[in-house]
């Protein structure tokens, strides 16, 4: 008897969560896959097109993906290049950073320089990459630098060009990031074994021996962790390109998050919008079944 | 090329200096100080541009206002009061102070019953908790301003007599959006929660429970105090989320004078977007909140983020 009324009262715990997640999380996103299935303008779209608005994104809408000319372009290609540079930027630069600040006293200071990014608003960083790449010569310290380093060359507006937008972008979304790649990856550094380490230069082996053949792999797991979360992350970017550059010039720097929310709130086509977060959706599934995958190993383990 | 003892620069060992290790130091130390000002630069030019006058933002880069100084309060009184930051300072306080209450407090509750409570389902609703962590928040956005807009109708309940005529649009007031920040850092709260306790000692549980304690009671005097760190560090998390959001804030927040500093800027940005000394005190605003917290409680976030938490 007692152990059953304990069983019945264990639900009130979950229960507040459960309700809010089912009503904010699950429902909707089921809704959305339905509403991705209708057409038209609006808010509340009622007629059902089947999976018209996919074939039109995929194939027929040159702002989501253009592959009939050379470089392929659309927000599909600009969010695969973020998940290529901004993973590779992140995890990068994080490791090179956690692992040269473990070697001088002034660690502490250098890692905090770089983890402040985090804890600002995309927003405020945007006026902040606003500023640095801003092609007024009073402003953009990216320029000043350049035209005072290479005589004859005119100030770059690095938002302005089609072709540079999304590097400077994704570099913008870099300073933010790396922070936190460094924090992890550092932390797993430290807990490295320092003998197996020490061993090898015994042995002979040059630091960029003993960083390549024993130190990465070593640290394999933690960096699959953070580029899993990179990934996420540049896949879903879309406050950093709404405020600087409202997916412009001529609509180049759009991702596939900012196309959702574009076709939303400013085209008021939310059928074709929703289909364009079912996409989303589909793409970041794998990781979700791998994210669970790990965790039952984890358990499984304990 | 044998200095004394005392100048040996760190990490030179037993071996002495040998000149290419000395290079090696040099390196080191200026890379890793060229990608600190790399990371310093961005920031310390808003900052710097926020103090200087319109006129001599106009004239003269800001790296060479330490050589001429010039400084004035006047963008930031300018932002605050004729651009209405003040206001949205506030706002931000009370969009963000109950959005992060709520959650950690039923994150608290639910995490407890998925580490120690039995009952039936447990392990697959936790499994989906996991899988909502990724899901992105595009795909709810439609239908849960679809249900703030009418909540009466979402649910179907037009035809019941006295709330078919109740207007409950709640995109004009805060509990709207305290509700979705809510729901929204409950998955990463709940799994950060849920995994502190699960790392708590079995045995403490068992002998309270000997002892005749009530679920309630541990969960009241032994699982909530023992997770101090873990709750400090996702409440500090939390905070740090609704402040910073811009996305919610703009879709689920339509009246105007309910902005956050967020979508203050923002709209700053569309205005103004060549007023530079608006721009810069009107960022600086919001990152001083943020960066106070930051400096203040630094270990907590090292702590939070190395627990294994690492928000998708």
């Amino acid at each position: 008897m007692s152990r059953r009324e304990r069983t019945w009262t264990s639900w009130l715990y979950v229960l507040p969560a459960l309700l809010l997640l089912a009503l904010f999380l699950v429902l909707p996103t089921l809704q959305t896959i339905w509403l991705s299935l209708h057409g038209g303008t609006g808010f509340s779209p009622t007629e059902y097109v089947g999976l018209q608005n996919y074939v039109q994104l995929l194939s027929n809408d040159s702002f989501f993906l253009n592959l009939s000319k050379w470089p392929p372009s659309g927000a599909m290609v600009n969010s695969f290049l973020w998940l290529v540079l901004f993973t590779s930027g992140t995890v990068g630069l994080g490791l090179l950073i956690a692992i040269l600040a473990d070697r001088v006293r002034y660690e502490s200071i250098v890692k905090a320089v770089i983890f402040v990014p985090m804890v600002i608003s995309a927003t405020a960083t945007s006026v902040i990459f606003r500023f640095v790449y801003s092609p007024d010569p009073t402003i953009g310290v990216v320029n000043a630098v350049l035209t005072r380093l290479v005589p004859g060359l005119e100030p770059v507006p690095w938002l302005g060009r089609v072709n540079l937008v999304n590097l400077a972008l994704i570099g913008a979304g870099i300073w933010i990031w790396t922070g936190l790649a460094m924090t992890v990856l550092s932390a797993a550094y430290k807990s490295l074994d320092r003998e197996v380490l020490e061993a090898a230069s015994v042995d002979g082996a040059s630091p960029w021996q003993t960083f390549w053949r024993i130190t990465l792999p070593m640290m394999a797991a933690p960096i699959g962790v953070v580029s899993i979360t990179m990934v996420i992350n540049g896949l879903k970017m879309l406050d950093l390109v709404l405020v600087m550059t409202q997916g412009g010039p001529r609509n180049a720097s759009r991702t596939i998050a900012f196309s959702m929310f574009w076709e939303v709130f400013n085209n008021s086509r939310a059928g074709y919008g929703s289909a364009v977060a079912v996409i989303l959706l589909v793409l970041v599934a794998p990781i979700v079944v791998f994210q669970v995958r790990r965790f039952r190993a984890e358990q499984a383990g304990r | 090329m044998t200095p004394t003892r005392g100048s040996r620069p760190p990490g030179a060992g037993r071996r002495g200096v040998h000149p290419l290790r000395l290079l090696g130091q040099g390196v080191l130390h200026a890379s890793l100080l060229g990608i600190a000002l790399v990371w310093l630069v961005p920031s310390l030019g808003l900052f710097i541009t926020s103090w200087r006058p319109p006129e001599a933002i106009a004239a003269s880069g800001w790296w060479t206002a330490l050589g001429e100084p010039a400084f004035t309060t006047g963008n930031y009184d300018q932002v605050l009061t004729a651009q209405g930051f003040g206001r949205s300072f506030v706002n931000s306080l009370l969009i963000t102070v109950p959005s992060t209450a709520l959650p950690v407090m039923l994150a608290a509750l639910a995490g407890y019953a998925f580490a120690w409570l039995r009952f039936r389902g447990r392990d697959v609703i936790f499994l989906v908790i996991i899988a909502l962590l990724i899901i992105p928040l595009e795909a709810t956005w439609v239908p849960v301003l679809r249900m703030f807009n009418n909540p009466v109708g979402y649910f179907g309940l037009t035809g019941v007599p006295v709330l078919g005529r109740l207007d409950l649009r709640l995109t004009a007031s805060f509990a709207g959006i305290w509700l979705a920040h809510t729901a929204y850092g409950l998955p990463f709260a709940i799994f950060l929660l849920r995994n502190f306790f699960a790392g708590l000692p079995r045995e403490l549980f068992e002998s309270a429970k000997i002892d005749g304690a009530s679920n309630l009671m541990i969960f009241r005097r032994i699982a909530l105090p023992l997770s101090v760190p873990a709750i400090a560090s996702l409440t500090i998390f939390q905070f740090m989320w609704v402040w910073n959001d811009l996305m919610n804030a703009l879709i689920f927040l339509q009246d105007p004078a309910k902005r956050p500093l967020t979508v203050s800027i923002q709209a700053l940005i569309g205005s103004y977007g060549a007023e530079w000394h608006l721009l810069a005190a009107g960022a600086f605003v919001t990152m001083s909140v943020p960066l106070v917290v930051f400096f203040a409680l630094q270990r907590y976030f090292v702590r939070g983020i190395t627990a294994g938490a690492i928000k998708g």
